[in-house]
């Protein structure tokens, strides 16, 4: 019996990566080995990709990655795809369900194509080779005369088969050792590098496109929840009355959340169920409901950033990086800067807000969402529900854009929760100003950085001091310090040259859920030490380009070991992936060739460029700005990205277009502001996003070509902007702005 | 009540408060149409309304069973409506989930003006929000449009 008919419907020719750690294939494993260990996660083994092969030709590619706007769902098939010799006009993606055997589906931290490029190449090649050893016994001829090409197996002789005539027999052969795989040179790459057009852009245009809301179940229920304002908020009393004489209400329903950390748990709620989305909403307006104080019902988010501000300015804390003595050097130096900078919470507000369709039968609870990490809300409904994962089935969904709130699954755990209350399905979705008032945060933060300078205005100290709170307490309520992980983003991993340097972390404690939101701590890091590099070339009376050369220094793979830093890396071996500082001066160098840097501008006009790197991409952006009448305009932005190896470059540039866009948002607009513990904003008009009208006319990106291995996309077009254009105001008007957003100091 | 949608005729019995959008997406299931905000200010939701762009998040049935509705289904029948063909000749779409509304207010721009100017597109798009930032290809591809127009005419 052919083990891949037992597995699925369809007919499967093989392949899977297996590894502890998920991110390197160790080996292949056949289709009878994967149909022994899916659902069984006992077992250990992972299976990263399967692709499978039906008689009529289709090649399906799974894509086990969530599409949230960058293209993935395209790309990574686009490279199974090249490596196969599979026709891209007969592949069909099919988006896998949320399963450990998948490896990591956590779609986040820009790492698809870096992490899975040299997998999804194996997956392909290894689909070839048992396509050309299956053609080779058709015949009865050596393997050599065989070669796979554009969906056919050719022998020398002339003779061909199509891939779907060797489906079956394609599936019998042995599984090849990837050691053993010939992979593609560059010149033999038909789509790598390409500008493959998404496969969902059809669906998209037409309107067809399936998000989370758009799954329907026969006798579905709609709830609207409302939840505490603050975080660890009870309900104290309830009068759900007026809300049930609602047409069209069923039940007004208390969601209790555990204790402890956030996590991924939903916070307490009171839900109104209803037969339709607009009864549900009606419903929920007339609710009255009280909540318990908790501890972080006082907070109150601008009072906290002055207190976090003064902790950062006025002593040490704990040492995170140290070289040389910068208290020394500063004591002694000719000339001392020092500046304060601030950034404020931000929500991800992504167009789709959460939703989740979910139905509990018998032993079992499914659910259809918008999810970035699959397994994630598998294993977070599971416990909810005391359920064995194996229990729990997720389908996952289009994603509306994500931006990293969609991998918290706390929107389907209420989903699941009120399905196996009411036994029927049920659709939570979020309103808008759920979404704004209980996302998991971006971080605020405050930063102080002091410098020395000699003489010819070269740094000779850099002391920087940060309090942030991190990511860390949603899941432990005692985290209450940046650690070396969390500052290798920026701040504690800066690249300069200069001989006294010392990173220091203060403590500060959460009183809401952060939560990473696209490039994470590198949007507050880069703004402060971008900004502060600006500051110092000003005060040395340089150009600030020449000066960033200056302080990046020669060309080199730094090493943090020596300065007692554990550099993470965004999860890379250094080896493997380096600290290159001739890539970071690389982009800068290209950006400033590619733009009038240096020309005389009106009054009110100016220039402002930053450089960073963040998942392992180096970016340089560069920002022209116009200031009249207290009105700030961005008239271009540059952005040049060097992320090694690109498999879709049109879908790379369209990342650094909505990065920049992204990074546009922050700068100008993005604040959410705490007050009794509760989020002031609602909805688009009090937490304002870029529109089309902020968006300059002239926005660029130029990729770096290079065949280093494949780095992030997603987010490292984000961290640079914020400082650019604020690096851009003060040269076009001497105005230093040291906090975020800018349209506190002006209209935009 | 009834309502007219792509040319069909409907017949509702929900209440005639009740926005259109869920009318469109709860009972007729024609989800292309999305909410983002429900408050009107980010046009996700974006239909024509007797040829006008309109929100569909704020238009109750009462005062939509009056006119003639058409939503990004009935755009055109395959998606061969020029600025649908623009929006993939320029792969607009990162996530997708605004550029229904977008794509609506876009096509019910060159409608009334077949050659719109840099900041004729700023203002009739300024109310559709993109949050992954597809901005500077909308601009173009609406552009282009207009340049098509023009050469054919």
């Amino acid at each position: 019996m052919n083990p891949v008919v037992r597995l699925s419907r369809r007919r499967f020719l093989a392949l899977t990566g297996v590894s502890a750690s998920g991110l390197l294939l160790g080996g292949l494993v056949s289709g009878e080995s994967y149909a022994a260990t899916h659902g069984s996660e006992a077992s250990g083994q992972r299976l990263n990709l399967f692709v499978s092969l039906l008689e009529d030709g289709t090649v399906e590619i799974i894509a086990h990655r969530s599409e949230m706007g960058t293209g993935i769902r395209t790309s990574l098939p686009q490279v199974v795809a090249d490596e196969m010799e599979a026709d891209w006009a007969r592949v069909k993606v099919v988006q896998a369900l949320g399963d450990a055997a998948y490896g990591s589906q956590n779609t986040d931290g820009s790492r698809s194509i870096r992490n899975f490029y040299t997998t999804m190449r194996q997956m392909g090649a290894a689909a070839k080779q048992m396509l050309e050893a299956a053609a080779a016994e058709r015949w009865g001829v050596p393997l050599e005369q065989c070669r796979a090409e554009q969906h056919r197996v050719l022998h020398s002789d002339g003779r061909a088969l199509g891939f779907g005539e060797l489906a079956a027999a394609a599936a019998q052969q042995e599984v090849p050792d990837p050691a053993a795989l010939t992979l593609k040179s560059r010149e033999q790459f038909r789509y790598i590098g390409r500008d493959v057009p998404m496969v969902d852009l059809h669906d998209i245009t037409t309107g067809k496109a399936v998000y989370g809301a758009d799954v329907t179940l026969p006798d579905m229920v709609y709830a609207s929840i409302e939840r505490t304002p603050h975080l660890g908020g009870r309900i104290a009393s309830y009068d759900g009355t007026a809300a049930r004489k609602v047409r069209g209400v069923l039940d007004v329903v208390e969601l209790k959340a555990p204790e402890g950390a956030p996590g991924f748990n939903n916070v307490e709620g009171l839900a109104v169920i209803a037969r339709n989305t607009w009864s549900a909403l009606k419903g929920r307006k007339a609710l009255q409901v009280k909540w318990t104080p908790s501890e972080h019902s006082e907070h109150n988010s601008e009072a906290y950033l002055d207190a976090l501000q003064e902790k950062v300015r006025s002593g040490p804390g704990q040492v995170a990086r140290e070289r040389g003595d910068v208290d020394a050097a500063l004591a002694t130096a000719g000339k001392v800067i020092e500046a304060g900078y601030r950034t404020p919470y931000l929500a991800h507000a992504p167009m789709e807000p959460p939703v989740t369709i979910a139905v509990v039968r018998g032993e079992g609870c499914e659910l259809w969402a918008p999810t970035q990490n699959p397994q994630a809300t598998q294993a977070a409904v599971a416990a909810a529900l005391g359920l064995d994962k194996a229990m729990v089935k997720v389908h996952v969904t289009l994603l509306g854009g994500g931006f990293g709130r969609k991998s918290k699954p706390d929107f389907s755990v209420e989903a699941a929760r009120l399905a196996a209350h009411v036994g029927k399905p049920v659709q939570v979705a979020w309103t808008r100003g759920d979404d704004i008032r209980h996302d998991y945060y971006h971080s605020c933060s405050a930063m102080f950085l002091r410098a020395a300078l000699d003489e010819e205005g070269n740094t000779t100290a850099w002391l920087a001091r940060q309090a942030t709170p991190p990511i860390g307490s949603t899941f432990d309520t005692s985290v209450n310090l940046m650690e070396d992980g969390d500052l290798s983003q920026t701040f504690g991993s800066v690249p300069f040259a200069v001989p006294n340097l010392r990173v220091e972390s203060h403590e500060a404690p959460a009183h809401t859920r952060i939560g990473w939101l696209r490039s994470v701590y590198n949007i507050p890091f880069a703004f402060g030490v971008c900004s502060f590099v600006d500051e110092l070339a000003h005060a040395a009376g340089r150009d600030p380009a020449e000066y960033w050369e200056a302080m990046i220094g020669e060309d080199r793979h730094l090493d943090f070991a020596p300065e007692g830093f554990e550099f993470s890396n965004y999860g890379r071996p250094i080896a493997e992936y380096p600290y290159d500082t001739a890539r970071l001066k690389n982009v800068l160098r290209t950006l400033v060739a590619n733009i009038p840097w240096g020309e005389k501008l009106p009054a009110g006009q100016g220039w402002g460029l930053a450089v960073t790197r963040s998942f392992l991409s180096y970016v340089a952006v560069a920002s022209k700005v116009s200031v009249a009448d207290g009105k700030l305009q961005v008239l271009e932005m540059h952005g040049v990205i060097d992320a090694g190896t690109v498999v879709n470059p049109d879908r790379v540039q369209a990342q650094m277009e909505g990065g920049m866009i992204f990074g546009l948002s922050v700068a100008l607009l993005g604040q959410i502001d705490f007050e009794g513990g509760a989020v002031k904003q609602s909805n688009y008009h009090d937490y304002p996003v870029a529109r089309i009208q902020h968006t300059p006319k002239t926005i660029r990106s130029h990729i770096v070509p290079s065949e280093a291995l494949p780095a992030g996309v997603g987010e490292p077009g984000v961290p640079p902007v914020a400082p650019s254009i604020a690096n851009a105001v003060f040269a076009a008007t001497g105005k230093r702005i040291r906090e975020l957003p800018l349209s506190q100091h002006f209209s935009v | 009540m009834k309502l007219k949608v792509n040319g069909r005729a409907y017949e509702t019995d929900a209440d005639a408060d009740t926005p259109l959008l869920w009318i469109l997406r709860d009972e007729l299931k024609l989800t292309g149409t999305r909410y983002g905000c429900g408050d009107a200010i980010c046009g996700a939701c974006t239909v024509h309304f007797n040829g006008v762009p309109t929100r569909a998040c704020r238009l109750p049935l009462s005062a939509a069973s009056e006119g003639d509705i058409t939503t990004i289904e009935g755009l055109s029948e395959d998606g061969s409506h020029p600025v649908q063909e623009a929006w993939r000749r320029h792969n607009v779409p990162q996530c997708g989930f605004c550029q229904a509304g977008q794509i609506m207010s876009a096509s019910a721009l060159l409608a009334r003006n077949a050659s719109p100017s840099d900041d004729d597109i700023d203002s009739a798009m300024s109310g559709n929000i993109c949050r992954c930032g597809t901005y500077p290809r909308i601009r173009a591809a609406i552009h282009d449009v207009a340049k098509q127009g023009e050469d054919a005419s």
